[in-house]
């Protein structure tokens, strides 16, 4: 067979044509196999050994459109090399054996093949085997494109505003985002969940975030939903949800900025609008998302330990070693008027701001909103993506508009979104922490992982305790909040009610709260990775960072319960990312951080 | 046309015995239809690449369970494994049946009873050899006296 018969008849006449790798390490068979699979018309390239096959993919992806190999191989299992090619090429793979126990079929599904057929072959399988390089391909064209999904960030980029320092760091996130994104890609892709698709970014240009900033200071900080906002913004192409998810990004980073404002305060100038409302926002989301850390304990602390104490991640860590293992009292942060109201669903607006009094003008607003904001965005396309509950999330949010009043209340319906909402909202008062108490409000009446936030409270006075610092309480709530998002996923885990939710906290449950600390943490350390951070630890699962990372790294490491279905998870989490710049950069860092942290994690908490 | 016909009915009847006896099954049958005017000795290259295969394994096999110290049940066992496979890709009915409790033999670290199942494996592969051979033999007369492999259904 040859090129040209690929290139004549290959494209039209698929599955004619269709170049296939067969790897078998018995003779018999592999003859045999090649046989047959030319027998169907396909292209057939022939290997005994794993190596050879691995290197023929890594020399050119597109040389092949589905690999089948032996599961039982010399040189090498094949189940790693169905790993490998999974990650790498994202080909479909087909495993082979005469072993057909159930126990070997279901870890050849859970490290993604996509069929697992028993020897002797039968030619009739195989010539069905083409179907499964059409639904990748499928999958593939959905996934990168995903404009009719429903998570929002309909990939507009809608310019890029670099303002010098923005540029520079908004390429540098790029840069690294699309590495991580490959990656993710790639996992993403051996999720054969449609819900794991990614989601184009939007692109926050200054100019746009202006825009943005402008309303959203129109709107009063409280009163800030994504509707308005973007009817005030009035751009076009821009979504509901592009506005929401930058707006949590927005929170998220006006909170790490009120913990650097009290020393900055011409952040406000950069905006244009030294808006007090911002700087609440900024503090009661990172309020809400210590509160929502501090509920999950231990590894909270230990992941916040091992944060660098700058900012944000000053006050995380110190609250994380405090405070979460504390967190069993909860009544202390009562964020103001957290009222468990049994506000049904999301109801942000009900989040008190906890922030008593916290009116760090210098929540955000400049520069590096841009940035931020991407990240943002990001972050919310992130939180949504993959989720269900991230979507509730983003219109829990759009709903209460009410960073500064954090009240987490009703996260009845979705602990999840309970937790995100109080995370998001929770991140706006933060900055103002000064009371924390209103973070221990965190109604979390609804589910009972909600009430387990309520000893966020504890971890988020702790935190402030903690901080590194001059910020004051702001850092702590924002530790807190972060801490309050990552006991969340904790907590959910025992509930279960979501499953969804919970697999991405439980999946992660061995690292669970180190990734999100880390992630927690990440997003403190790095300018605008809080707001990648704490948007992700809102949104589902902090966790879901760290799995990819973990999964990646270990194929054999299982500590997460299922590789696949977090990868998955990560993925998921990821998928919007994936075209912004910002991801990579948390991904890295949370990379890094997790392993820090995890180790960390495991000399300090006793998880 | 006579000594042709006779051949081939040779063929069919000895075909026949041979899937009735058990050493040959389904899987051969459709070994012998994949063998077309553009791999025409198909069928001949992989028993013999199948007959290669079993000798290297039963030696390995018989290595392994001769270890004094300690047999590595293991490595038998992935002999045993592929030796199952490709027998079952050929059609080689009994081997592979024999494969199949040489397994559990294997997974109960059962030494004599791998020893048992080895001899048998090795008279089957024998038996097996022997018959396909005059199969082959008799497909290469009727295609020398003119005529064509009958299709064994």
């Amino acid at each position: 067979m040859t090129v040209e018969q690929i290139g004549s008849e290959g494209k039209d006449q698929f599955p004619i044509g269709m170049r296939v790798l067969a790897v078998d390490d018995d003779p018999t068979c592999l003859l045999l196999l090649g046989t047959l699979l030319r027998r169907c018309q396909y292209h057939v390239t022939t290997t005994s050994q794993a190596k050879t096959a691995l290197k023929m993919l890594r020399e050119n992806k597109n040389k092949f459109d589905l690999v089948i190999s032996d599961v039982h191989m010399p040189d090498m299992d094949g189940f790693k090399l169905l790993e490998h090619v999974g990650l790498e090429m994202d080909l479909p793979v087909i495993m082979l054996s005469a072993n057909g126990d159930t126990k070997l079929v279901m870890k050849g599904i859970t490290h993604g093949a996509c069929d697992y057929l028993l020897k002797p072959v039968r030619i009739e399988e195989l010539q069905n085997i083409w179907q499964h390089v059409v639904r990748r391909k499928k999958k593939d064209r959905c996934n990168s494109g995903s404009k009719d999904k429903p998570h929002p960030d309909s990939g507009e980029a809608v310019g890029i505003g670099n303002v010098d320092n923005n540029g520079k760091l908004n390429k540098k996130r790029k840069d690294q985002n699309e590495d991580e994104d490959d990656e993710r890609d790639e996992n993403g892709h051996d999720n054969e969940d449609p819900s794991a698709q990614k989601k184009p970014r939007v692109v926050w240009s200054v100019e746009l975030h202006r825009k943005f900033v402008a309303a959203v200071n129109q709107l009063g900080i409280d009163k800030a939903v994504p509707k308005k906002i973007l009817e005030l913004m009035n751009v076009e192409k821009l979504t509901r949800e592009n506005v929401a998810s930058h707006l949590q990004k927005f929170r998220l980073y006006l909170k790490r900025i009120s913990c650097v404002a009290n020393q900055q305060a011409n952040m406000a100038a950069a905006l244009g609008t030294a808006d007090s409302a911002y700087l609440r926002m900024g503090s009661l989301n990172g309020l809400g998302n210590f509160h929502t850390l501090a509920g999950s304990d231990q590894l909270h602390n230990a992941a916040f330990r091992s944060f660098p104490p700058s900012g944000v991640l000053g006050r995380l860590n110190t609250p994380a070693g405090l405070g979460i293992r504390g967190l069993p009292s909860p009544g202390t942060i009562q964020l103001g008027h957290v009222q468990n109201s049994g506000n049904p669903t999301n109801d942000l607006s009900k989040l008190q701001s906890f922030v008593p009094g916290n009116h760090n003008t210098n929540i955000l607003q400049g520069m590096p909103m841009s940035l931020e904001l991407d990240r943002l965005q990001h972050n919310k396309s992130v939180g949504h993506i993959g989720e269900l509950p991230t979507t509730d999330s983003t219109t829990v949010f759009p709903g209460s508009g009410n960073l500064v009043d954090a009240r987490i209340t009703g996260f009845s319906n979705n602990p999840l979104l309970g937790v995100t909402s109080n995370s998001l909202m929770l991140e706006g008062s933060s900055q103002q922490a000064t009371s924390h108490t209103s973070v221990s409000a965190i109604g979390f009446q609804n589910g009972n992982a909600l009430s387990d936030f309520t000893s966020i409270a504890p971890a988020s006075n702790q935190l402030q305790d903690s901080k590194a610092g001059s910020q004051g309480q702001a850092s702590p709530i924002n530790c807190n909040a972060g801490q309050i998002i990552r006991s969340a996923p904790q907590e959910w885990n025992a509930p279960r009610k979501d499953a969804p939710y919970q697999s991405h906290a439980l999946i992660n449950s061995s690292i669970p709260i180190n990734s999100a600390m880390i992630q927690l943490g990440q997003c403190l350390d790095r300018n605008n990775s809080i707001f990648h951070r704490t948007t992700d630890l809102d949104l589902v699962g902090p966790l879901n960072f760290v799995d990819p990372l973990s999964i990646k790294h270990g194929e054999g490491d299982n500590s997460i319960m299922e590789p696949s279905v977090i990868e998955k998870e990560g993925y998921l989490m990821f998928q919007p990312r994936p075209h912004g710049s910002h991801v990579p950069d948390n991904i890295g860092s949370l990379e890094d951080l997790a392993s820090a942290m995890m180790k960390q994690a495991d000399a300090t908490v006793i998880l | 046309m006579d000594v042709v016909n006779q051949l081939q009915r040779q063929f069919i009847d000895y075909s026949a015995s041979l899937h009735r006896e058990g050493f040959l099954d389904d899987q051969f049958t459709q070994l012998q239809k994949l063998q077309d005017d553009n791999s025409p000795d198909f069928v001949v290259e992989v028993a013999s690449l199948f007959f290669e295969d079993c000798e290297k394994l039963i030696n390995n096999m018989a290595r392994a369970l001769e270890q004094q110290q300690g047999v590595d049940f293991k490595q038998v066992d992935a002999s045993v494994h592929q030796l199952k496979g490709s027998s079952s890709s050929i059609g080689a009915m009994r081997v592979k049946d024999v494969c199949i409790a040489f397994r559990s033999f294997c997974e109960a670290q059962n030494r004599e009873g791998c020893l048992r199942c080895l001899q048998q494996v090795t008279h089957e592969y024998s038996l097996l050899k022997n018959k396909l051979q005059t199969l082959f033999r008799l497909q290469q007369q009727i295609l020398a006296a003119g005529g064509s492999i009958p299709v064994v259904e």
